[in-house]
This record gives C-alpha cells, structure tokens and sequence, in this order.
C-alpha cells in the first residue's frame, strides 16, 4: 500500500476497490482488536512453550533467551496462552492499564 | 446499410442481440418469463453460430457468482432471470456492482410471489431497486433489442464499467413477436468494440478482487462506486446518439410522447407506453392537455430530464407497477416527487399503482386516473396512491 488505509480519499480508491499490490495484508496491524494484553512473569516461565503451541493466531514468538513472549501488533488477547500456561505465570491485564 | 425487417419474438431478438455482441459466457438458469431468452442462446452456443461457453447452474446465485468470476477474468458476461431468480441473485447483485463488473442482465420482469404469480409487474426489480447496476426500463422490441447491444457498450466503457439490467416486461414483451429492424453484424462490430477490462483476474499479476473494508475505507468506497453510476449518466447518452447515428434509432432517458402544450402528463415505465400513448391520443381528441413521459433509464436516475420535463405541468400522474408495502405508494412516485421537491414550481403529483401480476390497465383505465387526478386537485383533496381497477 502506497499509504495508510486512512488516508485514502473517495477519489483515490481503486476501480471496484482492486488491491492491487500482492501480500499487502502483512501491513496490516490486528493487534488494536485486543482489549486485554498477556503479560509474563519470567520468575515462574518454565520455557515449555504450551502457550506457542495453543496461540491460535501464531502471535507468540520465542525470545533469544528461550522465553516466549506475543507479538503485541498481532496478539487479540483471547487468553488463550494464559488459560493454557501449566505455571500460570501469564496473566492478562486490562489495555487501558 | 442493408436493414432486414423481421417478425421475431422478443426473447429470442433479446439472444440474438446477445449472439451479434459476440458474448464469452452465458450462465443462467431458466425461469419464466425468461426461459426463451437462455433456451435460444445455449440452442446458438449448440450449433455453433455463438462462440462462448454456455454454463448451466443449479440456481440463480450461482448463475451470477459464475457470471462474477467469468467477468472478473475479462470475458465479456450475459446472464438472465425474473422475479423470484433475481431475489435469490440479490446478495450477488450487490457484489458485482461494487466490483465494476460489467455484466449484462436481460430481466423479464415478473411479480414476486406469493401468491405465486408468472406475470408482469415490476415489483422484482424494485426490490433490488438500490443494487447499484445501471437500471434500463424498454417499451418494445425494437427497443429491447436495441438495448441490448447499447448495453455492452455501456457496462464495458472505461469510463462506466458497470453491471446493466435490461428491464423487459414478462410476457407483454418477452413471448410476443414484434416486428424488428436487425442490424448488421459489421454495424455492430463497429459500434462495439472488444471488451478490454481495466484489471483481470490472472497468475502472472496477482491482485485481490473483493476484498475486505474496514471502517476506515468503505464509506470512501460506497462514495466512489454511487458517483461512478452518477458520472456513467453523459456516456450513456453519448453511447445511445452514437447508436442513433448508425440505426437512426434514437433513446433517451425520459421519451416524451404529445407533451407539446400540456397541463397534465402520465409517466409510465416499460411496456405500458404503448398503452398510455393511445390513451393520450383519445384524451387530446377530446381537447385535454395531456402528454405522456416515459421513464426509460431507472439508474442512474435522470433528474434534469425529470425536471424539465415537469415545467410548466399542473398535474402528473405517476403509474407504479409495484407496491412499497407500508411505505408511501409506489417506489417511482415517491422517486419522482423527491426529484421535483425542491423546485419552485412544481406540478401536483399522484400516485397509482396498477398492473400488478399481469392485471391489464386498458387505455380507459388510463384516462380514468387522469379524471380521478384533476378531481382531486380541484378537491384539494389528495389521496397518498390509489390502486387503479381494484375491486372494493
């Protein structure tokens, strides 16, 4: 995309709305759907990666140093990786917070 | 120009139109009235004499989906339907007019059911009246076959790529044979030229057809695609005076009939005309300012012709040949009536609706709404619509 979405005018938008630029969804951020966010306390993590395997939108990533953390721009805060993690050490915490 | 004058039923000059622009693809599915219509195009798709495919489907959802992609891959598309065909295309409608797909689409209009009827009304295509497609409404078969040509070129043009519904009236014109002027193939080779679509469907350039919007995008998108449908208003004349200059067969958006002088004007839509026109002919016999205005382009709506056409009109009598249940009448009328609402002048308008399922309004019944008009208006008494010839 030559720029945001939003900032596209009426008259700048391509005959029957034709993307014409091939993969251009990975510019696109999902992550702004979330209301809550994972956050993990490295003391209890035992970097097992249960929350990788069941992250059904593959926003979990593994850090240099053997945790595992979710990609923020991605992650929509189902909760998944919290109700899953065997140590409970990922708790979710508001956005707004 | 060698010209051939033959007798032909409507439905099958509707195929050969289609046969002489050359179609790619036809996907359809039969229902009456418009049966004759495919019926005759997959017999020229058989013998050879249409060179495109032919695609029979199990409804008239997938007729359009098909038509869809096919038109989406740059062939040039044709499909038709009526009535209760269209209602099951209505979702699909919608997609291919924000798509720019120039699909063409024969409708033999035909009452919705229930009760279950085959006959003519207009009530199919004023349910899928906002489906964003050029809206063309014909009066004969001369006019139907006509259209049908104009219709390629004016759904293809790279200035409008737009879906086009020919409006013709089931039965009235679909199954009676009409004398009709042909028109030669080299005529129409040079009037049409091969579709070129902006942007196709292929492997060697991807691009996304039908995509998601988000909130941030799709009222820009509704906006761009409702002033791509206002702004195809001056090609289609420009494409109907090009046709007039090689046929000397000229259309417009409103035809007038006797409106020189007159007070009091019928507006009618599709096969009526001809009725109302007799109509007219009696009432100017006996010293009544009538005239007579056809509306035959529905969408995109022509408001300048509307208002001009109303200068200087005292009474207009608007026949509707749908209801708009629980609403105020009939759907042209209250169209009609918004378009003339901010005008200085305006002439008193009234809404009828008759003709439903086939139910004939003779000439008298014409003359009798245009009595029951100039009472009302004398009265100040003015009914929201009246349902001409009911049984009370």
């Amino acid at each position: 995309m030559a720029k945001p979405i939003d900032q596209y005018t009426w008259k700048e938008i391509p005959i029957g709305c034709v993307v014409t630029d091939p993969g251009n969804a990975r510019e696109y951020k999902t992550g702004d759907w979330k209301s809550q966010r994972p956050v993990v306390d490295k003391t209890k993590c035992i970097k097992c990666g249960v929350c990788w395997v069941f992250c059904p939108d593959a926003a979990i990533y593994k850090t240099e140093d053997g945790y595992y953390l979710a990609n923020l721009d991605y992650c929509k805060g189902c909760g998944i990786c919290a109700r899953e993690c065997w140590t409970g050490c990922i708790s979710m915490v508001e956005e707004e917070k | 120009m060698s010209e051939k004058r033959v007798g032909m039923e409507v439905s099958i000059a509707v195929s050969e139109a289609v046969r002489m622009a050359n179609a790619d693809i036809v996907a359809a599915y039969p229902i009456t009235p418009q049966t004759h219509i495919v019926e005759h195009l997959s017999e020229l798709v058989a013998d050879g004499k249409l060179d495109a495919e032919f695609i029979p489907v199990e409804s008239e959802h997938s007729a359009l989906s098909v038509c869809a992609g096919t038109s989406a891959v740059g062939a040039r598309t044709f499909t038709a339907t009526s009535a209760q065909g269209l209602a099951l295309m209505h979702e699909i409608l919608f997609i291919v007019s924000a798509m720019r797909l120039p699909i063409i689409m024969a409708v033999a209009n035909r009452a919705l059911s229930a009760p279950l009827s085959i006959w003519n009304d207009h009530s199919d295509v004023m349910a899928s009246r906002d489906c964003g497609w050029i809206q063309i409404f014909t009066e004969s078969g001369q006019d139907t076959f006509d259209q049908t040509i104009c219709a390629f070129r004016i759904g293809e043009d790279r200035r409008v790529l737009m879906p086009v519904i020919i409006n013709l009236d089931g039965f009235t014109l679909s199954h009676v044979v009409e004398p009709i002027t042909l028109v030669d193939q080299e005529l129409v080779d040079k009037f049409l030229p091969p579709y070129e679509p902006v942007y196709t469907l292929h492997p060697d350039k991807p691009l996304t057809m039908g995509a998601f919007g988000v909130p941030e995008v799709y009222a820009e998108a509704k906006k761009a695609q409702d002033v791509a449908l206002r702004n195809s208003y001056p090609v289609i004349l420009e494409i109907w005076n090009k046709w007039g200059e090689l046929t000397g067969r000229h259309y417009h958006p409103v035809e007038t009939y006797r409106m020189e002088g007159a007070k009091i004007a019928l507006l009618t839509m599709g096969s009526f005309g001809e009725i109302a026109m007799e109509a007219v002919d009696r009432m100017r016999e006996k010293g009544i300012a009538v005239g007579l205005l056809k509306l035959r382009l529905w969408r995109p709506f022509p408001f300048e012709e509307i208002r001009q056409a109303a200068q200087g009109l005292e009474i207009l009598v608007v026949l509707d040949r749908a209801i708009s249940f629980g609403g105020i009448g009939g759907p042209v009328c209250s169209e009609i009536k918004a378009a003339l609402y901010q005008q200085p002048k305006r002439p008193k308008i009234f809404s009828f609706i008759g003709g439903l399922g086939g139910r004939d309004v003779p000439p008298e019944q014409f003359e009798e709404m245009v009595q029951q008009a100039m009472k009302m208006k004398a009265k100040r008494k003015v009914e929201e619509f009246i349902t001409v010839g009911i049984r009370e």
